[in-house]
């Protein structure tokens, strides 16, 4: 089988008039399908950059990106990106929110609204279509930038720190419920954090990226003996702690 | 129990509220008053010339003469009418403008400075060329009336526009727009707020620039009015035509800050 992402030699730089600044240096990785793929490193490492590449956002100035059997191009319109804020925009409703992408791609057919539709009372949000975001928890918001998101159906979904805007009680329910809704919705996902218990709990692979510039460290399978827990079952499983201190460890030796 | 002593004080606090309100609403209207009767009273014992300084008794009866054969209506009318289309014109000329330097960072490198050198000319003094190029008529008091506003109007609007949050700008390019798309669905949305003070400041330089163009070349109009009172000695007309464009000047901010309320309402902001 054919990975469903195949990043292989990639490096990135910023320019700027006083120098350059590596960022990524040789990345090479592959996710599958339906696999949730989390990077964890220090910050500042080019995680985001990361993202912004596999996105398509910018160009990787050597290496190549494939998605399925192409390279990625220009068009993203197979990849969801959820920003590490919900954005949501305070001047439209939930309603207008959520069907944003579609709006902007003209993409409105009756198929993809009623699927809308279904995710909006399947995820709670139903009772506050026509509300402003303002009248929303911060759960709730973050579960509407989600199904903007999925609305697009994209194949692949890229989170950069979605939670980090999240005081932590919110924090580890918004995990559970966006972990399952991308489990339900099938979508293979790739999870951008710095926060190592968020990592374990919901990743089904963990790559650790070195400081700037970043090169992959290690890439860690993660085996839970119930494959079915949600995030927050799994922060009580006895592999937790380990697979926390192995992670750990990794990021640490990387300072020395 | 509790209650109705808490609510007992509520009402009080609000009496106190109101009485406050009233008495600054009462105080402000006996300032005018006040000074209206000293105003007349000086003329009346000749502590100045009420040839000169007018009166307020003179002003009403100059009001009243001047509605009876239109031409207090005549004048504002057109001085209004001027404005307003200024300030309509100003309004499209600098928010296509400002969108096109927004699109395009290299136009806006290359016209910024140009712009702030043309927004710190003195536009007054740009009247009596206007005169030349597009002749005494209701076309150079426009263009007059534009050209206090419209520079600053742009560089308003480009720096408003500019401001935007750049990870909402990032998120239109995540769903796979385009920078129009982000121009309609970020940058205009939330520039609005600065857009409607932009409008506020707009409307009284415009007002600015048409009595300029007014006072230079026109045979109507407010500006047009206290130019010909002041050189045949009428100060009644001058004095009236100021109180028109006083009141000319808050109604139009007014027109605006209920705009602005309604806006704010319905967008909830």
């Amino acid at each position: 089988m054919t990975p469903l992402l195949e990043v292989s030699h990639v490096c990135y730089a910023y320019h700027t008039l006083s120098g350059e600044t590596q960022a990524l240096t040789d990345l090479t990785f592959s996710v599958d399908e339906g696999e949730f793929f989390v990077i964890v490193g220090p910050s500042g490492c080019g995680k985001s950059t990361l993202l912004s590449l596999l996105s398509g956002l910018i160009p990787a100035e050597a290496g190549s990106i494939r998605l399925g059997q192409s390279p990625l191009t220009g068009t993203r319109t197979k990849i969801g990106y959820m920003l590490q804020k919900d954005h949501l925009f305070e001047w439209r409703t939930v309603y207008r929110n959520v069907v944003l992408g579609l709006e902007i791609q003209k993409r409105e057919t009756p198929e993809n609204l009623a699927h809308v539709e279904q995710m909006l009372s399947d995820y709670g949000l139903a009772a506050f279509r026509d509300s402003r975001p303002s009248e929303l928890s911060g759960g709730m918001r973050q579960r509407a930038a989600l199904i903007r998101t999925l609305a697009l159906d994209p194949s692949l979904l890229l989170l950069d720190e979605p939670f980090s805007a999240l005081d932590y009680q919110t924090r580890l329910n918004v995990c559970d419920d966006v972990y399952e809704i991308i489990k339900k919705e099938r979508k293979t996902a790739i999870l951008v954090t710095h926060d190592l218990s968020e990592a374990v709990s919901m990743g089904d692979r963990i790559l650790v990226l070195s400081k700037r510039p970043a090169r992959i460290r290690r890439i860690l399978p993660i085996h839970f003996a119930d494959g079915s827990m949600t995030p927050m079952e799994r922060r009580q499983a006895p592999e937790f702690k380990d697979y926390f201190n192995e992670i750990w460890k990794e990021l640490n030796e990387n300072g020395s | 129990m509790d209650r109705e002593q808490v609510s007992s004080r509520q009402e009080a606090y609000i009496r106190e509220h109101r009485r406050h309100h009233h008495l600054v609403a009462f105080l402000r209207f006996l300032v005018f008053f006040l000074f209206l009767a000293l105003w007349e009273a000086s003329t009346y014992l000749h502590w100045i010339d009420a040839f000169i300084f007018s009166s307020p008794s003179r002003i009403l009866q100059t009001i009243i003469d001047m509605s009876r054969d239109y031409t207090i209506f005549r004048h504002t009318g057109i001085t209004l009418y001027e404005t307003l289309l200024s300030f309509v014109l100003v309004f499209l000329v600098s928010f296509l403008t400002a969108a096109v330097l927004w699109f395009s960072g290299t136009v806006s490198e290359i016209l910024e400075p140009w712009l702030v050198i043309l927004n710190s000319l003195p536009k007054s003094a740009l009247a009596p060329l206007l005169i030349v190029w597009l002749g005494a008529n209701t076309r150079t008091i426009i263009v007059a009336g534009m050209s206090v506003a419209v520079f600053g109007s742009i560089i308003s609007m480009y720096t408003a526009f500019r401001e935007t949050d750049e990870e909402k700008i990032k998120l239109i390019y995540t769903l796979g727009g385009s920078r129009l798309q982000v121009l309609r669905c970020v940058v205009i949305p939330s520039s609005i707020p600065s857009l409607i003070s932009i409008l506020k400041v707009n409307i009284g330089l415009c007002l600015v620039g048409v009595i300029i163009g007014e006072f230079l070349a026109a045979r109507e109009g407010l500006g047009y009015l206290i130019i010909y009172a002041s050189q045949i000695f009428k100060l009644n007309y001058l004095i009236t035509a100021l109180i028109i464009l006083c009141v000319i000047a808050f109604g139009l901010y007014q027109i605006i800050q209920k705009a602005e309320h309604s806006i704010r309402k319905t967008r909830s902001l």
